[in-house]
């Protein structure tokens, strides 16, 4: 029997104080009865002898409190899971929005996860093509890895997202099994509409779930937003063997929403008024990609952040850089430019690219080159600074070669539009075209044989 | 038996807890979630569990231990992976049949079916004090596990078990204290984790910590029973650096933390290090290895236990008489853990929202490690090197982890983004690191690799430093207008630094260097420089210095495979200096 109490004994948005209660256990889910019979949910907080402090989930506007009825359900919080769920819209706590039937839940799932054993863990390894040069032949993606996207207001993100989500595939993999799911987290109507169309475009749409809560949706319910789209990826994943890629986006939504509830908890504030445990809140989404052993499906994420006056030492950009395995920058300056997808090489890092690419995966030259091309285009991008300052005779022959090269890098390699897609055999020998600019004795980081190999014969 | 009054996240609050101790592990609910004691008012107790407590609420029983947070010691432990409160995961993984970690799973720490072959040292009749060695197991093919008395124990054993094969709950010996009292001592022994086992002495450390990366060997070594840090913002290569310290350091044992950090990389150290040789042994490195892991999704109590766990392992091992390294990547995420709970007790909060006494766990941690000599009658000596990564946010140093840190350790590696960004690994800064064992471990250095080891790493330094002033020169001026000795120093320093401080950890060859070798490369960097200076003096231009084919093959001199280099570099040095004798030569001939 579930009791109803009318004893709420205090409201400051977005926490409630029940008295009086029995039996409540913490991180149990609430719901409030309205007068006018709606329904709000929230969770148990804090219990402390017979008073609760419940956390709401959704807006407190309209909740009475001689009226309203409270009811502790005995569970947390939890998403009904189905293959169904596939092609269809969902608001940011799970409820259908598309008009749709209600999902038939094959199984009803805690949102919060529960932790992976690191045991049970199976390293990424499998090359994904994003048809992206800057990403393949630079800062590769495997499967199960979770790499963000740090972007700054204005920029390109979400086309560069689309594309991602469009052209990824694993090499000699049938692409039957693979799976999108999308978290809108408070961004605007026009930009989740952009991703809905682009997946609509590409036919992607049917086998994409959605989860949006968009700018005007109540702020508390973006910290469930992204854990409902996590477990329904986790269902598909792991029990319908699907490779899963997962977007959210903006997690600098998600961190604001969190900084909310903190303050309102009156929680000691950590950098810049977000709470100290932001680290671990993080962690227990991200850490939520990965692969398992036995299990063949996987979840790849790519959670985009729009870095606050572009600094990427702010709390957000910085707790989410620790802990996902790299991070693809996006550039101001090269934007202004007109170079498209604007990611700045240089600070953009794969920590899994080593194990996803060489000989079988990708080609036996991959990560020499690879080196080679950034240290060139870091000293190219020194020389191209020092010219500015001295002119272009205080440069040896070779500095201006390694100048050329930079200018030539950003013009053909990084400037690929959002259209094509290049095969990484593509990437790389682009990569091999640009170095035949140097000398090849510049070429220090690249075994002889492979120069013998791949590098174009220059003409004459 | 006490009651929950309050719950908030992993902060419990009980009454009815007056037969409890302070610090003891209780157990909370149906469940039997492990919990431990952190501060008692009256018979109410404030109670941080180490396991999720969703469902728990007012009501719920709560019955104490007795006992403080206590970690098992004995065979079984080298090769496995636990949580942050010793629990192995592989088992966890078997026993509920799947890839995830349900709450208020018991398994035990160490096997305790499994045969270990025993092999008796002590006999009845002996006196025997703590750390005394009963009899040694073969745990793995490199390390000979002893069985020790332990530490407050004394008296005579009234009888040793015989040779054969026993599970770690025999009773291998008996021991009488001197009141009468019988004692049965089986292979594994118990002891709380936060007091440090105890040693006979501690020694300053001697000698060095060889880890195979010429930038820590050379230029900032670590002793063996040293302390030493690695702060750096993210991407700076951290992670990969702490692995490469936990795989290649000539230790005889490694306790590898991940604490708070990614589970991939965990997954990485386990699949991985089995597939790895140790240079020094030829067997495989996780031979050698215990693993903690308390991944950051895992619940945040356990990972402020899971370094306390990790180092009393490790203190076990030296009293063995063995060289450990304790690896904790990273300490940051450690003491965020430390800063939660604080909240969640409602502490005064110090600098940052962490807690007053941050420091000094900071330094009761690192002071654990050392050069002993260990209990027993036999006088063995074994070191305990503590090596913490810190994650400084925004990579700001000013931060109360870092500066905690570096008030107590002796080695400071910084990690540089700027240099990771333009792919020089390890990304160490060569110009703000330091280590302050350089003049203790002088001895050492002078005898085992002469004296000009010494000699040539000082004068490296002072290359690298010049370098970076007239660096600022050259953003003024060109690189033109420098004389032509200054220009051989630019080339010189960045030799130093492409050549021998650039190292990669994903090439077999170049993975690990070892001391020796390391001394020939500097060697001849710093003979390239010396005839070049010479050269130049007699009127050779030094563009044509800079072009000597040999340039080149220094250059590649750090792919060439270990048991050729010998040669290799005898043979580059030789032809160096003819190139150079030619130049010099033919700059006579046209004038």
């Amino acid at each position: 029997m579930i009791k109803e109490y009318r004893t709420i004994q205090e409201i400051v948005s977005p926490l409630m104080m029940v008295k009086m209660v029995e039996n409540v256990t913490y991180d149990e889910l609430v719901e409030v009865e309205l007068p006018d019979g709606g329904i709000r949910r929230g969770k148990v907080l804090e219990v402390n002898g017979d008073t609760a402090v419940v956390q709401l989930f959704e807006s407190a506007a309209g909740i009475n409190l001689a009226q309203s009825k409270v009811r502790f359900l005995g569970h947390p919080l939890q998403l009904g899971v189905s293959g169904d769920m596939l092609g269809r819209v969902f608001n940011g706590m799970g409820v259908p929005i598309d008009g749709g039937p209600a999902i038939l839940a094959e199984e009803y799932r805690d949102i919060n996860g529960l932790p992976m054993n690191p045991a049970a863990r199976d390293y990424p390894n499998e090359f994904i093509q994003t048809g992206v040069s800057t990403i393949d032949g630079l800062n590769t993606l495997v499967r199960g890895q979770k790499l963000p996207i740090f972007s700054g207001s204005g920029l390109p993100h979400a086309n560069l997202a689309a594309q991602i989500a469009r052209q990824a595939r694993v090499l000699g993999d049938d692409a039957g099994n693979f799976a999108v799911v999308f978290a809108a987290i408070g961004i605007t109507f026009e930009e989740s509409e952009f991703f809905v169309q682009e997946f609509r475009r590409t036919g992607a749409i049917d086998r994409t779930v959605l989860f949006t809560n968009l700018a005007n949706d109540p702020a508390v319910e973006r910290i469930s937003t992204p854990r409902m789209a996590l477990t329904a990826a986790e269902y598909l994943a792991f029990e319908k063997d699907m490779h899963v890629l997962v977007i959210l986006t903006d997690i600098t939504n998600y961190a604001e929403a969190l900084r909310e509830v903190s303050a309102a908890k009156k929680e000691v504030p950590g950098r810049r008024g977000f709470p100290g445990y932001l680290y671990t809140d993080l962690a227990t989404m991200y850490e939520r990609a990965g692969r398992q052993l036995g299990k063949p499906g996987s979840i790849t994420m790519i959670p985009i952040l729009t870095m606050p006056e572009d600094d990427k030492t702010h709390p957000i950009p910085d707790l989410t850089g620790y802990i996902t395995e790299g991070q693809i920058i996006l550039s101001r300056a090269l934007y202004r430019q007109g170079i498209n997808p604007p990611v700045d090489v240089l600070p953009s890092l794969s920590r899994l690219k080593d194990k996803g690419i060489g000989a079988g995966k990708t080609r036996e030259d991959h990560a020499n080159t690879m080196n080679q091309l950034f240290a060139a285009y870091s000293t190219g991008k020194d020389n191209k600074e020092l010219m500015s300052i001295l002119g272009e005779a205080a440069l040896t022959p070779t500095d201006l070669l390694y100048a050329k090269f930079a200018d030539e890098f950003e013009k053909r390699y990084v400037n690929q539009g959002y259209e094509e897609n290049r095969s990484i055999e593509e990437t790389l020998n682009l990569g091999w075209e640009l170095l035949s600019i140097l000398p090849t004795s510049e070429l220090k980081r690249i075994k002889q044989e492979y120069i013998d190999k791949y590098l174009p014969k220059k003409e004459g | 038996m006490g009651k929950v009054v309050k719950v908030s996240g992993p902060l419990v609050v009980a009454t009815g807890m007056s037969d409890a101790n302070m610090s003891d592990v209780v157990r909370v609910g149906p469940e039997r979630l492990i919990g431990e004691i952190l501060t008692m008012t009256g018979d109410s107790a404030s109670i941080q569990v180490y396991e999720e407590t969703s469902g728990l609420g007012p009501g719920t029983e709560v019955v104490t231990t007795g006992s403080p947070m206590s970690v098992e010691l004995g065979p079984g432990m080298i090769e496995n992976i636990y949580d942050g409160i010793q629990r192995p995961l592989e088992e966890i993984m078997k026993k509920v049949h799947g890839n995830n970690l349900p709450r208020g799973v018991e398994v035990p720490p160490i096997d305790p079916d499994k045969l270990w072959e025993f092999t008796p040292v002590a006999k009845a009749g002996d006196k025997v004090t703590g750390g005394d060695v009963l009899g040694t197991v073969p745990e793995t093919p490199v390390v000979l596990h002893k069985i020790m008395v332990p530490p407050n124990l004394k008296g005579t054993l009234k009888s040793v078990i015989q040779k054969g094969m026993y599970n770690v709950k025999t009773t291998v010996a008996v021991l009488v204290k001197e009141d009468g009292t019988e004692v049965p001592l089986g292979m594994s022994q118990r002891w709380p984790v936060r007091v440090g086992r105890p040693y006979k002495h501690k020694y300053p450390p001697t000698r060095p910590l060889s880890s195979g990366q010429r930038i820590v060997d050379t230029f900032f070594p670590v002793a063996k029973g040293g302390t030493a840090a690695i702060p750096g913002p993210f991407g700076s290569g951290k992670t990969v650096m702490q692995h490469a310290l936990a795989k290649w350091s000539d230790v005889d044992i490694v306790v590898y933390i991940g604490c708070g950090e990614r589970g991939n990389e965990m997954t990485d150290v386990l699949r991985e290090f089995p597939e790895l040789v140790d240079p020094r042994t030829g067997e495989s490195l996780m031979k050698r290895t215990v693993l903690i892991a308390n991944t950051s999704d895992m619940p945040v109590a356990a990972r402020e236990a899971s370094i306390y766990t990790g180092i009393t392992i490790a203190e076990y091992f030296r009293d063995m008489g063995y060289d450990v390294a304790v690896i904790a990547d990273s300490t940051s995420r450690w003491a965020e853990a430390l800063r939660e709970m604080s909240g969640r007790l409602e502490e005064m909060p110090g600098e940052e929202g962490y807690p007053a006494y941050l420091s000094s766990r900071l330094a009761q941690f690192y002071e654990r490690a050392g050069s002993v000599s260990c209990l027993g009658t036999d006088d063995r000596t074994g070191s305990l090197t503590a090596v913490g990564a810190v994650s400084p946010p925004g990579g700001d140093l000013s931060e109360p982890v870092s500066q905690g840190t570096m008030r107590i350790v002796k080695v400071f590696w910084a990690l540089d983004a700027s240099l990771a960004y333009r792919r020089h690994f390890p990304a160490i800064n060569w110009l703000t690191s330091y280590s302050l064992y350089l003049d203790s471990l002088k001895p050492w250095f002078d005898e085992n690799l002469g004296k000009d080891f010494l000699k040539n790493r000082e004068k490296a330094m002072s290359i690298l430093q010049s370098e970076a002033s007239l660096n600022e020169i050259v953003q003024l001026v060109g690189k033109d207008s420098l004389s032509p000795a200054d220009q051989l120093t630019l080339e010189t320093a960045r030799m130093v630094r492409e050549d021998f401080l650039q190292q990669n950890s994903f090439v077999d060859v170049d993975s690990f260097s070892e001391y020796d070798r390391q001394e020939k490369l500097l060697a001849i960097i710093l003979d390239y420089d010396k005839l070049c200076r010479d050269a130049i003096e007699k009127g050779a231009p030094a563009a044509k210095l800079f072009d000597i084919p040999s340039r080149e093959r220094i250059g590649r001199a750090k792919s060439i495979p270990a048991d050729e280099y010998a040669a290799a570099y005898a043979d580059i040095s030789a032809s160096m200096e003819q190139e150079i004798a030619a130049a010099v030569q033919k700059a006579g001939e046209e004038l």
